[in-house]
């Protein structure tokens, strides 16, 4: 998660910058004629961080395109996916679900190293989204167990986007076994409303939404597989019925609340990146609005103002930015409200601060109407 | 001494029935003896059950001094599943959902109200005993220092409604691990009375009303408004349920902690005329 104090140097950064920036276009369609010397361009390795935290990164680049470095190792492991102890045999990148967010800048280079460690069964890669040619990247990253592989890939849109694994003949069932993730591209300048005047974050929450099928057993309990290869017949059987037996946020019913509610003041501004690799879906907050979203979660586009529910289609990410005004607990839900309370997808957010009587006010408490 | 003419009639009347052949052939329930721990009359202060305001904004409930003057009984375990499942094969409650293993060392879970209470009227008539759910001041009575007092503590803050709806997550999600999955009976101990569980992750149904409530400045209820759509469930911290909701986290609120699991105890009054008459007639009957 990024501070305040980041942010708001991001700004600052950003303001002495923007007049450079607007010759990006020409500078990428430039780069793209002429081969660039990769080995003079800086390199910076980022540890990745679990959801809904994402690794330190500036709004607004500083300096020209780099080399980003990131490295996923792929982990087969039992996972835990609701509070009655439901288990799932799950695939994942770095062991959680959803994947780890990797943040860069417009005109960066992402390069990935997916180990795919000899404890495992299956062989792995990654489609990147973001990225152009050879599925993804999904062609250059096959690894066994055993394995691994480097892909670098040019980020040449800014916009929030679905990475997941896509190994030959089993992709969906990869995909909601766990194995999705989200990369940030962001303009050099940072993010920007419809005119063009920066808009930037306090705080930003990355919540990743999957829908598991977990088959249940002749008295209607959920089953328990002793491993991934096990699991494979019933669920893809499950899986053909389009009907998810849950639907979570950060992989597990109840992730986010509770003590792991996200957290945030009245005043801040917070960034909400929503990503579904395989099914639509409609973030909502109740009790609050998105004052500026990329729906679709592509940056070149200006930011739709004023949502009460934005629509994220399956296989994408999409990206609000609200401002809180009002302290209390707010509900971030999927707005298919069976999803949101019976499957699993609610999320909260605590938010300390004062109240603001002019938003809202208590006009008569409720009494019996007959003392009215 | 009102009291007192029943408990003796009760006692007359019992003594009579006990040469009666019915009440000595065994129960066809296959129920094992149910182990019940007394709670010797007493005097306890109690947190008023429900929402408070006073002059428009939420106070905590007042206290009140609650006196019980016979000895109760109460179920030293919550009801198992097995014992559940033995009152659904016999017709008198309804089949769970999704069946978990009809354990006799789990607690049954997913049960509402109106499960709870088809239970008790079932465990009555089988057993020939008066049993009936507790109400919240008889179970927070039983729970002694394992209850939670959801007071708090706040001053009245009239400038700010959200620091009362910040502080009761704060209070509720702190005392949780959020492990729901039930735990065979037992698990979480016992309390300084004898009784198992109280407080875990299974929440037991009372029979008490959701209460609204304006208090004067000196604690006084002044006006109240009582909903038995909604009763209490009692646990790690008071829940309020509406009675055909078997599992409260989809039954909850948006925005709230709801309870893990929903199960029961139940209370065995004395012996009294009502009692063995109905458990005759049952009998007799069935």
């Amino acid at each position: 998660m990024l501070t305040r104090r980041e942010a708001l140097l991001g700004t600052v950064t950003g303001a002495a910058t923007a007049a450079l920036m607007t010759a990006i276009p020409a500078a990428r369609a430039a780069a793209e004629a002429q081969p660039v010397d990769m080995a003079k361009l800086p390199r910076e390795r980022v540890e990745l961080v679990a959801p809904p935290f994402v690794h330190a990164h500036r709004q607004v680049a500083t300096g020209g395109p780099k080399v980003v470095e990131f490295q996923l190792t792929v982990k087969e492991q039992p996972m835990v996916i609701d509070d009655d102890g439901t288990t799932m045999q799950a695939m994942t990148f770095n062991g959680s679900i959803p994947a780890p967010m990797m943040i860069v800048h417009e005109g960066d280079y992402l390069e990935l190293t997916l180990v795919n460690p000899e404890t495992n069964e299956m062989p792995h890669n990654v489609d990147f989204h973001a990225a152009t040619g050879a599925l993804g990247g999904a062609k250059l990253l096959d690894v066994n167990p055993g394995e691994q592989a480097t892909m670098r890939f040019k980020a040449t849109r800014a916009g929030t986007f679905v990475y997941h694994c896509a190994p030959a003949g089993m992709i969906p069932w990869h995909v909601v076994a766990g194995m999705s993730g989200t990369v940030m591209v962001l303009p050099r300048d940072g993010l920007k409303d419809e005119t063009g005047k920066p808009l930037r974050y306090d705080r930003i929450y990355y919540v990743g939404e999957n829908e598991f099928y977990i088959p249940r057993d002749e008295n209607g309990n959920f089953k328990n597989f002793e491993s991934l290869g096990q699991s494979y017949d019933e669920t893809l059987k499950l899986m053909r019925g389009l009907i998810p037996t849950h639907v979570v946020f950060n992989g597990k019913v109840g992730a986010l609340t509770g003590d792991n509610a996200m957290k945030a003041n009245v005043g801040e501004t917070v960034l909400f990146v929503h990503s579904q690799a395989n099914r639509d879906t409609r973030p909502h907050i109740i009790g609050g609005h998105g004052d500026y979203v990329w729906e679709q979660g592509k940056f070149a586009n200006p930011p739709a103002k004023d949502l009460e529910t934005w629509f994220v289609r399956g296989g994408s990410a999409g990206a609000a930015l609200y401002t809180f005004l009002q302290p209390g607990i707010y509900a971030y839900v999927n707005h298919n409200l069976i999803e949101a309370a019976e499957l699993g997808a609610t999320a909260h957010i605590m938010v300390d601060g004062e109240w603001n009587d002019d938003l809202m006010t208590q006009v008569r408490a409720p009494a019996l109407i007959a003392s009215y | 001494m009102r009291l007192m003419i029943p408990a003796m009639v009760a006692t007359t009347v019992a003594l009579m029935l006990a040469a009666s052949p019915f009440l000595h052939r065994p129960a066809s329930t296959g129920l094992a003896p149910v182990p019940t721990v007394p709670l010797d009359a007493g005097s306890f202060d109690f947190r008023l059950p429900g929402e408070y305001l006073e002059a428009d904004w939420p106070v905590d409930a007042p206290k009140r001094k609650v006196t019980f003057r016979r000895r109760f009984e109460m179920m030293q375990y919550q009801v198992s599943a097995g014992d559940y499942a033995r009152c659904v094969v016999q017709g008198a409650c309804e089949a769970l959902e999704g069946s978990a293993a009809a354990s006799a060392k789990l607690p049954v879970t997913g049960v509402s109200y109106r499960d709870a209470t088809a239970y008790a009227a079932w465990l009555s008539a089988s057993t020939g005993e008066n049993w009936r759910l507790p109400t919240d001041e008889e179970w927070a009575f039983a729970a002694a220092e394992r209850l939670h007092d959801d007071a708090l503590g706040l001053p009245r803050n009239t400038a700010n409604p959200a620091e009362r709806w910040l502080a009761r997550y704060r209070a509720e999600a702190g005392a949780a691990t959020r492990d729901a999955e039930p735990k065979p009976l037992g698990h979480f101990g016992l309390n300084s009375k004898g009784l198992a569980d109280l407080a875990g992750n299974v929440w037991e149904w009372t029979t008490t009303c959701y209460m609204r409530a304006t208090v004067s400045e000196n604690g006084e209820v002044v006006d109240s408004n009582e909903n038995c759509g909604v009763r209490v469930v009692a646990g790690r911290h008071r829940g309020y349920i509406s009675t055909f909701v078997r599992d409260g986290r989809s039954g909850g609120c948006a925005a709230g902690l709801p309870p893990d699991n929903l199960g029961i105890r139940l209370v065995r009054e004395q012996p009294s005329i009502i009692g063995y008459v109905r458990g005759m007639w049952a009998r007799t009957m069935g």
